[in-house]
């Protein structure tokens, strides 16, 4: 497969034709234009190893997420950056290539946290391997992690190894009255404290709190918390976007920006996530009052959804970052054919 | 004599006269890091104390053309540090200002040259520290953990240094300002913040750099466990990690090791037992109580001989500073020593530690095995007299053999120490040359003329080729009597 994989790479750089490389596809809606002729990995797909005692699996890119999770489960491990599948066809490749962490990134860490090694294709037609399966590892730059969310333009990511994690013993989801600045406060307070705190999120007064650990560290933080008990499935309709929040026709803003920051004075609805360093926007909103505002308290924003995407999916880069991502996207795609422009114009 | 050269006059237009060092006695003290076996006077060292000096330095150098090496404060066992006979040894020393510590935001902004133990002292009134606690802490610097991706006795749980720098600034050879990461997520392109740490000075050079700061837990204990048979340690470490739990801190130490340590300092270590584990819980103490009954169960039935858990921090400090001092204590029973850094699979340290045991009969050479066991990470501590160039030349052949040895059971050379000047032949063994090939691409992509730190980390296709051609006459080098470890 990967030698077929790799002729056809040849083959599109020596015409200079653009592949579009693709899991399941469920994350199309994702990123700037969707360019050049389908490289469907989808059929790479199996698990390679998986050793429970040794908190790591490896994987082919095409293998369903789904699959993954359920075989993890087994063994009462999980993946503690829970990311969105965002469909059921998800796939390994296509999450990492993505990027995206789920509720518990405040306090397990994101998806490239949980990197090891990668398997990739570059745009050479060439099988290159970086990093392992081994947690501590500082040969030759960290390679695998600049692969996470570089939403394919680098090269097709055939096999990947991630950090794994025990599925916590205890977990129990509470719900609290607060407007939003205070709910600021709360979630910034909890995180400094020694409390299991592993996912918040706040919407319209509400904020949802969850505790993860043992039973009875659980059980002690509960009580500190207060709050009336929330259905655990909250958290899965936040990462998979099914919550009402996210439906209606306005486009979807991920602002990125420093967990303390003030409440955000934007039109439209705000869901904040992640101890207050990841805020949903919905709204029409123009896309430079958006980006200014993130800017103004040091972050970015992202239109993550929406039906025009002329204003750029994501935040531009500096110039001097500009010409690195440019010298980096030729290092590893010399004739530019991967996933043009899914990115910004240069990679 | 050096007053002369060209690139002391271009410093002396911004740099004061005591920030430039030309002569060779201010020069001596900057001839190696930790890794005391390679030595290299500098043509210059520059100290500059403020970004602005740092840039013009770069951009001198640049148009120069001549190679600049930073440092921190040279506590590195690679040789990452070793400064270019022909260029500027650039020392963060002076960088020393923690600028900003935001309890809330859980964040501390720090200059380079900030010694890592610092940052956790000033953060301790606000019940925050910060994560990674490498041996070194009291000396290293938060610059050189983030050129190191530097780990520590707490990482499995906790992390190494990628995951706890949040973000850093910095400049480009050519004087270009970079900011990668910072305080929000997921910094838009490319995950060049992934790079840059553990990129060996090699990339940019940083100025400032934002740590994640964490709660401090409530409370910690740590369990002492000997058995009779270092695979039985390595089967129980198995058993805890199948358990569901990730303990805070999973250090292994055999015979010899606590036997080197216990005269240096009195941990209390059982030296009847051929390995010891220390297993710590940390949390609330509901969640500490819990999990320690939980290892416990575990560990006997893995086989533990004894196990003793300690009963205030007093005595958990203690037992931890056998550990902490392992290389030090090997530094007192022998002239010199050598330390491994390969990390392998867990599961096949038996395997290995054999190997080992068969290359200290090989080579006449002792070995003690310090191992951070949760993690995979191996430090091999070999015995030798740097005097006696047959040892040394011993040394070097029995290191290459430990650190193929963990590629070839699907690990690395290095978890945490670096490649450096040190390991570089053995890159050639772990990598393939179009990866090689791509690493040298990364580089250029920030510095093209390649003069930030050149001739580390990552080897020529030349050097590789060299470096194969000697394998094949049996392990024999030529010219034995060149250090070249």
């Amino acid at each position: 497969m990967i030698e077929s994989f790799a002729e056809r790479i040849r083959e599109a750089a020596a015409r200079r034709r653009p592949l579009r490389l693709r899991g399941g596809g469920t994350k199309d809606f994702y990123g700037d234009a969707l360019r050049g002729d389908v490289l469907d990995v989808g059929g790479h797909a199996g698990i390679v190893a998986y050793e429970p005692t040794e908190l790591v699996v490896t994987a082919r890119g095409g293998t369903r997420m789904n699959d993954l999770e359920s075989a993890l489960s087994e063994n009462n491990q999980i993946l503690a950056f829970e990311p969105p599948h965002f469909g059921p066809d998800a796939t390994l490749g296509g999450c990492v290539a993505a990027g995206l962490s789920g509720p518990r990134r405040a306090s397990a860490g994101a998806l490239r946290d949980f990197v090891l090694g990668v398997k990739l294709i570059d745009g050479r037609g060439q099988a290159l391997s970086f990093g392992g399966q081994v947690m501590k590892n500082v040969a030759g730059y960290d390679v695998s992690r600049l692969v996470a969310g570089s939403l394919g333009t680098l090269g097709l990511i055939a096999e990947v190894s991630l950090k794994l994690a025990p599925k916590p013993h205890g977990e129990t989801t509470l719900r609290l009255e607060a407007q939003q600045a205070r709910a600021l406060e709360l979630m910034n307070r909890w995180a400094g404290q020694p409390l299991p705190v592993s996912a918040t999120a706040w919407h319209d007064g509400e904020l949802t709190v969850r505790l993860s650990g043992s039973a009875a560290g659980v059980t002690a933080a509960a009580a500190r918390i207060g709050g009336a008990a929330r259905d655990e499935q909250f958290w899965n309709s936040i990462r998979e976007q099914s919550d009402a929040f996210f439906s209606g026709p306005e486009p979807l803003w991920r602002l990125s920006v420093p967990s303390t920051s003030p409440p955000l004075e934007l039109q439209g609805r705000q869901l904040i996530e992640w101890g207050g360093a990841l805020r949903w926007l919905k709204s029409s909103e123009n896309p430079k009052a958006v980006r200014d505002a993130a800017k103004r308290c040091k972050g970015h924003a992202t239109l993550f959804r929406a039906a025009d995407k002329t204003a750029g999916c994501f935040s531009p880069l500096e110039p001097a970052l500009a010409r690195v991502h440019r010298e980096l996207k030729s290092a590893f795609d010399p004739a530019g054919i991967f996933n043009p422009g899914r990115m910004y114009p240069e990679a | 004599m050096g007053a002369a050269l060209p690139v002391v006059k271009a410093l002396r237009e911004f740099l004061p006269e005591r920030a430039i060092l030309h002569e060779e006695e201010d020069t001596r003290p900057y001839e190696c890091d930790g890794l005391t076996a390679y030595r290299q006077l500098p043509m210059v060292v520059a100290l500059p104390e403020t970004e602005e000096q740092v840039r013009r330095v770069l951009q001198a150098c640049s148009s120069l053309k001549i190679p600049v090496v930073p440092r921190g404060a040279g506590t590195g066992l690679s040789g990452g540090a070793l400064p270019p006979g022909d260029g500027v040894l650039l020392s963060m020393a002076k960088f020393m200002r923690v600028l900003r510590i935001d309890p809330l935001a859980r964040v501390a902004v720090v200059q380079p040259g900030v010694r890592n133990a610092v940052v956790s002292e000033l953060a301790a009134p606000f019940g925050l520290y910060y994560a990674p606690d490498p041996s070194s802490q009291i000396a290293c610097t938060i610059g050189g953990n983030v050129s190191e991706n530097s780990g520590g006795v707490h990482c499995l749980k906790y992390g190494l240094t990628l995951h706890n720098v949040l973000g850093v600034r910095g400049f480009t050879i050519d004087g270009e300002p970079l900011q990668l990461g910072g305080e929000a997520p997921d910094s838009p392109g490319y995950d060049l913040l992934a790079l840059a740490v553990g990129s060996e000075g090699m990339l940019f050079v940083v100025t400032e750099v934002t740590l994640k700061l964490l709660p401090t837990p409530q409370c910690a204990r740590v369990i002492m466990a000997s058995f009779d048979d270092v695979e039985k340690a390595g089967a129980a470490v198995a058993d805890v990690i199948a358990a569901g739990i990730v303990p805070a801190g999973l250090e292994m130490m055999d015979r010899p090791a606590t036997h080197a340590v216990e005269q240096f300092v009195r941990a209390g270590y059982d030296l009847e037992a051929a390995a010891i584990l220390l297993c710590e819980s940390d949390g609330t103490p509901e969640e500490v109580e819990d999990e320690i009954a939980r290892m416990q169960t575990l560990l006997t039935r893995a086989g533990a001989t004894r196990m003793t858990v300690s009963r205030d921090e007093a005595e958990r400090l203690r037992f931890w500073s056998g550990r902490k001092a392992a290389f030090p204590a090997v530094g007192r029973i022998s002239p010199d020593y050598y330390c491994m850094d390969g990390t392998i699979p867990r599961k096949r340290l038996g395997e290995v530690l054999r190997f080992i045991a068969a290359l200290e009969k090989k080579y006449g050479l002792r070995c003690p095995n310090v191992f951070h066991a949760g993690d995979g990470n191996l430090h091999p501590l070999i015995l030798f007299d740097a005097n006696n160039s047959d040892e040394l030349h011993r040394t070097e052949l029995f290191a290459a053999e430990v650190l193929e040895k963990c590629v070839e059971v699907g690990g690395t050379i290095t978890g945490e120490h670096g490649v450096g000047v040190e390991k570089i032949n053995q890159m050639c063994v772990q990598f393939r040359p179009p990866e090689l090939e791509l690493f040298h691409a990364v580089k250029r992509a920030f510095d093209p003329k390649g003069l930030l730190n050149p001739g580390k980390a990552v080897p020529t296709l030349a050097r590789c080729a060299e470096y194969g051609r000697m394998r094949v006459h049996g392990g024999q080098l030529p010219h034995p009597e060149l250090p070249r470890f």
